[in-house]
């Protein structure tokens, strides 16, 4: 399994839930830190994106297995 | 980075429309936006304690229907809820948030809730039916933020 700290499941939820979901998530982690997050809209692909030009946090890899879409984001 | 800001004007009070204020107060605010909604109009039964937002397919032809319904049938006691109900199903079956759920993050996200005073007036709403927190001014408080907002939209 990959390097993370903290891991949040998105699954099911639609736009804009897993975003926020992720920003209260990373809100609690430390500089640095990585999260994991598990989505199933297929929107969050180009969200995820456009969350982390705008905030700053850095996202690491984003990719798709069996119509989940896993991000790894780590904390600015 | 300096913050940027969002100014947004509710005017609608149906369940269809009361998503994208909310969607996108919860959203900038994620995104580092200081945010404020104003609320005039029907916009303001957005603000209720007690939502109760409906949708009708009347006067909106683009609505999607799982079957063609004439007009006139439409018009009959009980389809509007009925439609209310069978969105509220489908929006909840695709994961999307509540309206309540959506507030409720604007509200945790600091989202600034202005209550226009005038349609207050003439409405005569209770100020007790709305939630808490919300403050109350006319057009001169929406354009102390609005203008120095980065982006502001009617909706």
């Amino acid at each position: 399994m990959a390097d993370f700290d903290r891991e949040l499941d998105a699954s099911g939820l639609n736009c804009p839930l897993p975003i926020l979901r992720a920003k209260k998530t990373l809100a609690d982690m430390e500089s640095g830190q990585i999260l994991h997050i598990i989505a199933t809209d297929p929107g969050s692909v180009k969200d995820f994106e456009a969350f982390a030009k705008q905030t700053g946090n850095e996202l690491m890899s984003s990719g798709e297995e069996g119509g989940k879409f896993s991000f790894m984001m780590k904390k600015s | 980075m300096t913050e940027k800001k969002l100014a947004i004007i509710a005017t609608k009070g149906t369940l269809d429309w009361a998503y994208p204020p909310f969607i996108l107060a919860s959203t900038a605010s994620a995104l580092g936006y200081e945010t404020e909604i104003f609320f005039t109009f029907y916009g303001l039964q957005l603000l209720k304690k007690e939502l109760n937002l409906q949708v009708s397919s009347l006067g909106n032809p683009g609505m999607p229907m799982p079957m063609t319904v004439p007009v006139i049938l439409q018009a009959l006691p009980g389809m509007q809820s009925m439609m209310t109900m069978m969105m509220k199903q489908k929006m909840k079956s695709k994961g999307v948030a509540s309206v309540e759920e959506l507030r409720e993050l604007c509200v945790e996200a600091e989202v600034r809730l202005v209550a226009c005073q005038m349609t207050v007036d003439l409405f005569e709403f209770d100020t007790k039916d709305f939630i808490d927190g919300i403050e109350y001014g006319g057009a001169a408080t929406f354009f102390e933020f609005a203008g120095q907002s980065d982006i502001c939209m009617y909706i």
